[in-house]
């Protein structure tokens, strides 16, 4: 039993990770990844959400009646969302004026809905908590990846202190203008995609 | 499964509902004053971007170890010396307290009878149908204590919104030094790049009077040619938000024109 509940942790931060594999939340995984201070908000707020709607679903399972089964999915996720949202306006003011809608789309993205409805539905309360944080780290750690490499070789800095002087401010780094944009991101998840199947071959979909 | 009747339906759709409801507001209600605390420093701090004393990432300028010293908002606002102007008459209005000031607040005055001023169709250049009776402009001064830099605040019509902001004058009141936007709802990447420092830092040293006296400047569809003539009152356009810049411009050209701070220079320069 507590081996089954490891892997339901475990399984999605690689073996059938959301983004590398299911190919899922790529829209904010593209939009907000241009610096890591974002991506790490994000990638905490995804997660609380994932673990809180995943956990009130689970919850009340027993009861849903399935004919309003998404509606009230769609109910619980978009209030945890909007909490997220009023604390990051609260406490990070400047993280959420460049997050812009980016929070509030956090309600449609399609790896907390796909894991209320495709899990948390049919189990447990603990195994459905550890799903949603096994789902929301697996998320991070592609976002978090791409977004390190975005702000590094796109404009030199992390965290927005600078690590490769950029030549507008008299250093010798140029920054690359292809990853601050929207397809960098595209290319790198591609190959963060490309890895992990080369790596773990059984992943790869058969002919 | 006994869940699916209508009785059962209904009960747990209210029973959510009202929980979420519940999670909701009192989330939104408990953080509401941390929020407008936030926004009242945003303010403050625009206004200390466009006066020059900090940058816009929140470094203070013009001090010998400019790049490492974060400011604090709250004490270098103190440096700023508010005027409020009576927008009727250009005049300054004395004997006001600092906290019956920091309410005055142009988008809380538009929306009340008795604090606007209904524009006619020919003057409202800017869209904005009514101005303000008061606005508060900040003088920046020197060590000396003479004039340095005058904050106006602006606001008008863009492309889908109004966009709130500042503008600051050098003391020839005719030099931009700076300006900054702190609220609007422009397209994100096009219009929105209104917030974008790189694109407000092309405002510097800009003109906006003419040598008739009229407000001139505005916000060139695409990039300035160095060989216009009329250059120093032209400021680069951004790509794809050409009606933006149009309301950008005759956002400027509202206030500092007859209708707007104009009378106040003019009781300034003489």
């Amino acid at each position: 039993m507590s081996e089954k509940l490891s892997a339901t942790f475990t399984d999605p931060l690689v073996k059938t990770n959301p983004v590398a594999l299911q190919v899922l939340g790529i829209c904010s995984a593209l939009a907000v990844t241009t610096s890591m201070s974002t991506t790490v908000t994000m990638c905490i707020a995804v997660t609380f959400v994932t673990v809180g709607s995943n956990i009130g679903i689970s919850l009340i399972r027993k009861i849903i009646p399935s004919s309003i089964r998404m509606i009230i999915e769609m109910a619980i996720i978009a209030s945890l969302v909007i909490v997220v949202d009023q604390i990051l306006r609260a406490y990070a003011p400047g993280i959420s004026k460049s997050l812009s809608v980016f929070v509030g789309l956090i309600i449609t993205n399609c790896i907390v809905m796909g894991r209320t409805e495709a899990f948390a539905i049919k189990n447990g309360v603990l195994a459905s908590a550890l799903d949603g944080l096994g789902n929301g780290l697996g998320y991070s750690i592609v976002l978090l990846c791409v977004g390190f490499i975005r702000e590094l070789f796109g404009v030199g800095t992390l965290f927005g202190y600078t690590v490769f002087k950029s030549v507008n401010d008299g250093g010798w780094y140029p920054g690359n203008g292809l990853l601050v944009l929207a397809p960098g991101a595209f290319f790198l998840i591609g190959f963060f995609i490309w890895i992990l199947r080369t790596v773990r071959p059984e992943l790869q979909e058969k002919e | 499964m006994g869940n699916e009747s209508i009785f059962k339906t209904l009960m747990v759709a209210v029973g959510v509902s009202a929980v979420c409801a519940v999670l909701v507001s009192v989330t939104a209600k408990s953080l509401e004053s941390t929020q407008i605390e936030n926004q009242k420093l945003d303010k403050k701090r625009n206004i200390l971007v466009a006066a020059g004393v900090i940058d816009s990432r929140g470094y203070l300028l013009q001090k010998e170890d400019a790049a490492k010293t974060l400011a604090d908002i709250k004490e270098e606002f103190a440096r700023l010396i508010p005027q409020v102007i009576d927008l009727e008459t250009g005049r300054v209005v004395e004997g006001m307290e600092p906290e019956e000031i920091e309410k005055i607040d142009p988008k809380k005055q538009v929306k009340s009878e008795a604090d606007r001023i209904k524009l006619s169709q020919t003057t409202d250049i800017s869209g904005i149908k009514f101005k303000p009776k008061q606005a508060v402009v900040y003088v920046l001064n020197d060590g000396a204590g003479k004039p340095l830099r005058y904050i106006f605040p602006i606001f008008g019509k863009g492309l889908w919104s109004t966009m709130y902001g500042y503008i600051a004058l050098e003391s020839d009141l005719n030099t931009v030094s700076n300006i900054t936007f702190y609220d609007h709802g422009e397209t994100p990447g096009l219009g929105g790049e209104i917030s974008n420092p790189k694109w407000q830092a092309k405002w510097a040293d800009k003109r906006i009077f003419d040598t008739s006296g009229k407000p001139v400047l505005k916000v060139f569809k695409g990039h300035v040619p160095e060989s216009d003539p009329a250059a120093a009152y032209e400021v680069d356009g951004i790509s794809g938000a050409t009606l933006t810049g149009n309301g950008v411009s005759n956002t400027v050209r509202f206030w500092l024109g007859e209708n707007g701070f104009g009378p106040y220079l003019k009781a300034l320069r003489d």
